[in-house]
């Protein structure tokens, strides 16, 4: 228990990364849903269906970004300061692309007109894509490093953000969650457009895979993230979980397929967030000036506190979450569409 | 540095008050709707169900609208008030976080089930998860008003490390601020359903459609406005008499009191000249601002902006430490105006329809009608007299507006996000007002929106 108290500000790195991991595992799909479904969804009905998978879960899913948000502002506010001024117009594209999106799930089946749903297929679509991407280049750029002076400023520009390795991981991170959502939505429909989804799947995770070394590469080259055992072992672990995901997939068993692909998602998240530890966002200008968890954390009162907040509240939310997940466990026919 | 200051302000007043139109009818419509499903669950009335469907699929296009522009207001401390969050955030961050874990979880995920469940669940089970629903919206406005609540009158803290810290968090929980804020904008979305159910309830009585349905809709729209109305009164009588104690300014700039007064007028309209400080042409209430902050007609002092600027000049250094007063005293003025209005025409239509002549009073019913702007015209205005009577602060007494925006964020960024959002927010505006007016003309029969014809279309978005 002491030792605990002692290392609040690990506990909340912790939690953070938590958070960061449900809220990429549970999104990852989502969004990967999004980008499928002008591909993936030839018909109205099949978009829907499409759709409807995700329907009654990616509103609370989405929380988990704004709990990761919120998490960080109490447990380390300097980052939070630092990061979403820093990352000014990034953000914004992000924001934008998710109100689009959000509005979009809400609006698109409430009016027949084809011009209606298309356009709000293509706000699911880029509401998607452009979320997946900014959070790969943002992760990309905490562990390669921004530019962030003394003060703990952030002194670049929106085009400071993109770098061959950034890029690198926003790319990465919409192959990997397309390829989560084309599991998730052969899992959770019937028919032609499940089937469809597994193939799209199949080829798609190939594609990944190729991805994946690429990244591995560019990373032990551009970043320090390999000199943390830990950070070289989940990363290693991500991608035999990738594979197993894959040959259960190709197998047909797709429901195994996708808790592999879960894992794999989880495990990157872990691979970053031990690669930065006890950074969270590494400065380039001098590693002495980067955010760390000592000198960007609230204080020994904040943390504690907070660190209650989430022993209680954090089970709960799981058990209602799982609650929903069960209610709405079926897999989703032309039957009953609610949006 | 000025001008990104001050674009960062209107930035986020702009958004604010954006959000703002839709939140409050989202924490009273929650709240009765689940009221609607109780009811069904213990009477059996079909009738029930339907009022709770119809309500609550207009509530979801709106819930919608306050979900997707909730998240730019979680994001927007850190992106333009960076500083702030650095020297608040031991504060500030801690309700914000409690808030996503434990009201945002709750409303989103039974939101979901909401929605999604009606043939899935029990009405019983159905009915608990519209509660929790409702119980989830309001934790929320509870959460972030503790936070801003210490922005007003802080409360709980140390000056430490530089910055603020938390040393009680007892203390920031029982902020004497919290309770008239809380319940004055809890009960302010009570009436802004109320109005919103008798409003358009009253537009389709006009039209004579499903008269049984919009009846009763109209007298559950009429008792709930009242019921809202007078308790949002209430606290506001009570969180006026607490801002005249812990921000005497604020007070002064509602009012308009450029000098100290024993007892003091309540002026009910009168020309401002801020240059001069001082008043034109003023209707004037003799005591009625004493009568109102001491409860007493003859006695009770009230400290003018004159004074209160020369006290704070003492305390704080020399500044600038008075409001804007001309848009903080009538904002306040359009707010009570707006309040009386609708509870004034609410307690009428009540007794026509006591008296079951609501139905065929034409003249009444637009009445009833036209009160749909009012809900929105007092909330943003009271939301402006709030905020705008803190300034300079940011927090009061703690750190100014000006030193708490981003240093690092130019003047064109914002310029970009400003208009970016502006954009996004008409467009989402437009579709939203489309299908809510779709839907409302639509009525409670064949309302289900979902059950459209299909349309057959192979094309990709790619061709």
């Amino acid at each position: 228990m002491e030792i605990i108290m002692q290392h609040l500000d690990v506990v909340w790195f912790i939690l953070v990364c938590v958070l960061f991991c449900g809220f990429f595992m549970l999104e990852g799909f989502d969004y990967g849903v999004g980008i499928l479904l002008p591909i993936l969804g030839k018909s109205d009905t099949e978009r829907r269906q499409m759709i409807n998978t995700v329907g009654p879960v990616w509103d609370g899913n989405q929380v988990w970004m704004i709990t990761a948000g919120g998490a960080t502002f109490a447990s380390f506010p300097q980052v939070y300061a630092t990061l979403f001024s820093g990352f000014y117009l990034a953000l914004f594209l992000m924001l934008a692309a998710l109100i689009a999106r959000g509005v979009a799930f809400e609006f698109r089946s409430k009016d027949k007109a084809p011009a209606w749903r298309k356009t709000f297929d293509y706000c699911i679509f880029f509401g998607s894509l452009i979320p997946a991407l900014l959070w790969g280049v943002t992760v990309g750029n905490l562990i390669q490093g921004t530019p962030i002076d003394a003060h703990m400023n952030f002194v670049g520009g929106f085009f400071d953000l993109l770098s061959p390795y950034t890029i690198l991981c926003g790319i990465a991170f919409i192959l990997v969650f397309v390829y989560h959502g084309a599991l998730y939505t052969s899992i959770k429909t019937v028919g032609a457009i499940s089937e469809r989804a597994r193939a799209t799947a199949l080829v798609e995770g190939v594609i990944t895979a190729v991805g994946a070394l690429v990244l591995v590469g560019a990373t032990y080259y551009y970043t320090d993230l390999f000199n943390s055992t830990l950070a070289a072992v989940a990363f290693g672990l991500a991608i035999v979980c990738f594979l197993i995901s894959w040959a259960f997939a190709r197998t047909r068993s797709t429901g195994k397929g996708f808790f592999f692909s879960c894992l794999t998602v989880i495990l990157v998240t872990v691979a970053y967030f031990a690669g930065l530890f006890p950074r969270i966002m590494v400065s380039s200008l001098d590693p002495a000036w980067s955010l760390t968890i000592t000198n960007a954390a609230s204080s020994q009162y904040t943390l504690t506190l907070m660190t209650i907040v989430a022993l209680i509240f954090v089970p709960i939310v799981l058990i209602y979450q799982a609650w929903t997940y069960w209610t709405f466990r079926h897999r989703v026919s032309e039957k009953d569409l609610h949006y | 540095m000025m001008d990104a200051v001050l674009l960062a302000r209107w930035q986020f007043a702009l958004t604010s008050i954006y959000h703002w139109l839709f939140v409050p009818l989202t924490l009273g419509m929650t709240v009765v709707v689940a009221i609607m499903e109780i009811t069904y669950v213990t009477t059996k009335n079909e009738v029930y169900k339907k009022m709770a469907k119809f309500w609550g699929k207009l509530f979801l296009i709106n819930f919608a609208m306050g979900v997707v522009t909730g998240i730019v207001q979680e994001f927007h401390f850190g992106m333009n008030w960076a500083e702030y969050s650095r020297f608040m955030g031991d504060i500030f961050g801690a309700p914000l976080a409690l808030e996503a874990l434990t009201a945002f979880f709750l409303e989103s995920t039974f939101m979901g089930a909401w929605i999604f469940g009606w043939d899935k669940l029990s009405a019983k089970a159905h009915a608990i998860v519209a509660v929790l629903v409702a119980i989830g919206t309001n934790l929320s406005a509870f959460w972030i008003l503790v936070a801003s609540s210490f922005m007003q009158h802080p409360v709980g803290y140390v000056l430490r490390n530089g910055r603020a810290e938390m040393n009680s968090f007892a203390d920031i929980l029982s902020n004497g601020y919290v309770p008239g804020q809380y319940s004055h904008i809890f009960f302010d979305g009570i009436m802004t359903a109320g109005v919103i159910i008798a409003s358009i309830s009253a537009w389709h009585l006009l039209r004579k459609n499903a008269t049984d349905f919009y009846n009763r809709s109209i007298r559950w729209g009429l008792v709930v406005t009242l019921v809202g109305g007078i308790l949002a009164m209430g606290a506001g009588h009570m969180q006026g008499q607490y801002v005249a104690k812990v921000q005497p300014m604020k007070m002064a700039a509602m009012e308009a009191l450029w000098e100290t007064a024993e007892p003091a007028p309540f002026t009910v309209f009168a020309g401002i000249d801020e240059k001069a400080q001082k008043n034109s042409g003023a209707l004037e209430i003799p005591g009625g601002l004493s009568l109102m902050i001491h409860n007493s007609f003859t006695q009770g002092k009230v400290e003018g902006i004159k004074d209160l600027q020369k006290a704070a000049e003492a305390q704080y250094g020399p500044g600038d430490y008075t409001p804007h007063v001309t848009s903080v005293f009538w904002s306040f003025r359009a707010m009570i105006a707006a309040g009386s209005l609708m509870f004034l025409v609410a307690i009428i239509a009540l007794f026509m329809h006591q008296k079951g002549k609501l139905e065929n009073s034409r003249a009444m019913l637009k009445w009833v009608f036209w009160m749909l702007p009012l809900p929105y015209i007092a909330n943003s205005t009271g939301w402006y007299v709030a905020e705008a009577g803190r300034q300079p602060w940011l927090v009061y007494g703690l750190q100014k507006t000006f030193d708490g925006a981003s240093r690092t964020v130019t003047a064109p960024e914002i310029w970009t996000t400003i208009i970016g959002f502006t954009a996004v927010y008409i467009l989402a505006a437009i579709a939203a007002l489309y299908l809510a007016v779709k839907h409302i003309k639509k009525g409670p029969e064949g309302n289900d929106a979902h059950d459209v014809v299909e349309v057959k279309e192979e094309a990709t978005l790619w061709k």
